[in-house]
């Protein structure tokens, strides 16, 4: 991982209290932002990342060099449109990009942290990250927006500051990580945790890599955030190279050849522990429980006016999810739109050019903002 | 069929609660608020018309009437509209009562399936009656409960619903429908439009 690209960082002061009992301090949330923030400072989009994102949403990401993570939402003219709003991303913390995670060194120690890092919650994520409204002198966002585990931020930010963002959008998210999806990712934990280059989280104070474990766990991931229907189009039996089946275990078919080739690629910029424990915060997210089995309450003082958003091919965060949380913002009259669009791209949906999601979204987006002037 | 629009816009009052069920692409949504300060919400099957509707900035759920009602607390709107969709639903009953659960009162407009042109077409051509309000045929018409303004009046007698107010719709004309008219503007009215509570 090159980190020697020059990354734009808050040193929060703040003490924050997390889920586990621990506070931190003067721990540092790295962002970026696209745009400009005007002169009533009420055009602010705050977006978060899902599991394996980063600050990086649009351009080129300076240390992948590839497209942001979110390119065909976020650009010039895009549906989240940088000539007209002041766009915002943090790593989360507990991420790998620049932000307090385990690959970080501890001060008292001189060790990175490893699993000695604590764990972390996605309130502890947006609690973090409600620290940049302050840095930026901006008293009301003008919309929180972020899909699968950047839903959940979302939501988890307007049920914390129900007063601070005038609309939210939750994208094929939900509002408490089934027991499918808790497996899928402890079969990714595992996988890294079976590598023995893990050596219990201290591979980094070792000079040892788990590659071949967190390789493994984004395949397995990566498999979820596609559709049946996706993968037999775009792969079908179709044989990698030779005409025929090699008889060995060499990736003979292109799906096989192309899951590798997502995990050879992953390892290069994502760091196991992180992997470990943002999946962990995906799993402990219970906003129903949070709020004595009632989401309704998580909700209940807010003015937010949302738009959730789920498709059709998901089935890791599946439209019935999403219609949950509409159904418990309705029982409360919240101000609640929902439309699940028509994909056969599964979760990954929301990140590809879908091209009725990404007008939808830019529609909604510039309407909200002329209305509420 | 803007006529119908105002009518409904007259019927009800500034500053409430407004559902629309089967809002379509948000024509009457936008129209509503327009002429009135409604805090005004809908529900559409249609997922081109949820599109269209939520990029028009209208809060709307994609969803179905039928069963997607339940959702709604009990009262929690002062009006809910359902304009020419009763007849579409596979239990027109049941929607009328979830209307009646979810809004204070009502509105449901309906077309008059014993207006005198469709009675003088099934009549005459002896085949299902195509009107302008009634556009397909009776193959791939989504229409499964067509009913006349007196089975309309019928039924909310049987089911002790009030009946506030009555209108009937003939083009541009409209006029009030009472118990002694009633046979007459059965007979006159394209469309049916009424306020009613439980």
């Amino acid at each position: 991982m090159n980190i020697n690209v020059k990354i734009k960082s808050l040193i929060i002061d703040k003490p924050l209290k997390l889920d586990c009992g621990q506070t931190i301090n003067n721990f540092p949330l790295a962002y970026e932002t696209y745009g400009v923030l005007n002169k009533k400072r009420d055009n602010a989009i705050l977006v978060f990342h899902a599991l394996t994102g980063d600050q990086f949403v649009s351009g080129i990401n300076p240390i992948t060099k590839k497209d942001g993570w979110w390119s065909y939402a976020v650009g010039s003219d895009k549906a989240i449109d940088t000539n007209k709003y002041f766009i915002i991303c943090a790593n989360v913390i507990g991420g790998c990009l620049g932000s307090f995670g385990p690959s970080n060194i501890n001060p008292k120690t001189n060790k990175v942290y490893g699993t000695t890092f604590p764990i972390i919650t996605i309130n502890d994520m947006v609690n973090a990250q409600y620290n940049l409204l302050k840095f930026f002198k901006i008293e009301k966002l003008f919309a929180v927006i972020g899909g699968s585990m950047g839903g959940m931020q979302a939501l988890q930010f307007v049920s914390n500051f129900p007063n601070k963002t005038k609309i939210a959008i939750p994208i094929a998210t939900t509002s408490n990580h089934s027991a499918q999806n808790i497996a899928f990712n402890e079969l990714g934990r595992q996988s890294i945790m079976a590598d023995p280059n893990w050596v219990n989280g201290d591979y980094s104070n070792q000079n040892k890599n788990p590659n071949k474990g967190l390789s493994v766990a984004r395949m397995a991931a990566h498999i979820t955030y596609l559709s049946k229907n996706g993968l037999q189009d775009k792969f079908g039996r179709k044989l990698q190279e030779s005409d025929d089946l090699k008889f060995s275990f060499d990736a003979d078919f292109q799906i096989e050849s192309y899951l590798r080739h997502q995990g050879s690629v992953f390892v290069d910029r994502f760091d196991a522990n992180s992997y470990l424990y943002i999946t962990r915060a995906m799993d402990y997210f219970d906003l129903i429980k949070q709020h004595d089995g009632n989401l309704s309450k998580a909700f209940i003082d807010t003015k937010t006016k949302f738009l959730i958003i789920s498709f059709t091919s998901d089935w890791l965060y599946p439209s019935s999810e999403n219609k949950e949380i509409v159904i418990a913002l309705n029982a409360i009259g919240a101000d609640v739109g929902f439309v699940e669009i028509e994909s056969d791209k599964g979760h990954d949906s929301f990140l590809l050019n879908t091209s009725s999601f990404l007008d939808t979204l830019k529609d909604y987006i510039n309407t909200s903002y002329q209305n509420n002037k | 069929m803007k006529q119908e629009f105002k009518i409904i816009a007259d019927l009800i009052e500034s500053n409430t609660r407004v559902l629309d069920v089967g809002c379509g692409d948000g024509t009457l949504m936008e129209f509503l608020k327009n002429n009135k300060k409604l805090d005004i919400r809908g529900i559409e099957i249609s997922k081109n018309n949820v599109q269209q509707c939520i990029g028009k900035g209208l809060t709307v759920i994609e969803g179905n009437a039928e069963t997607d009602l339940s959702q709604f607390p009990d009262g929690s709107f002062d009006f809910v509209i359902l304009s020419q969709t009763l007849q579409a639903f596979l239990n027109p009953e049941k929607v009328i009562s979830e209307l009646l659960r979810v809004g204070k009162k009502a509105i449901v407009t309906i077309p008059n399936f014993g207006y005198w042109k469709v009675r003088l077409h099934l009549l005459i051509k002896g085949t299902m009656p195509i009107t302008r309000t009634l556009p397909d045929e009776w193959y791939n018409t989504p229409n499964l409960h067509m009913c006349t303004i007196q089975d309309f009046f019928i039924f909310c007698k049987k089911r002790e619903i009030n009946l506030y107010n009555s209108i009937a719709l003939q083009n541009l004309k409209s006029s009030k429908i009472t118990s002694t008219n009633l046979t007459l503007k059965n007979l006159t009215a394209v469309l049916g439009i009424f306020l009613i509570e439980k």
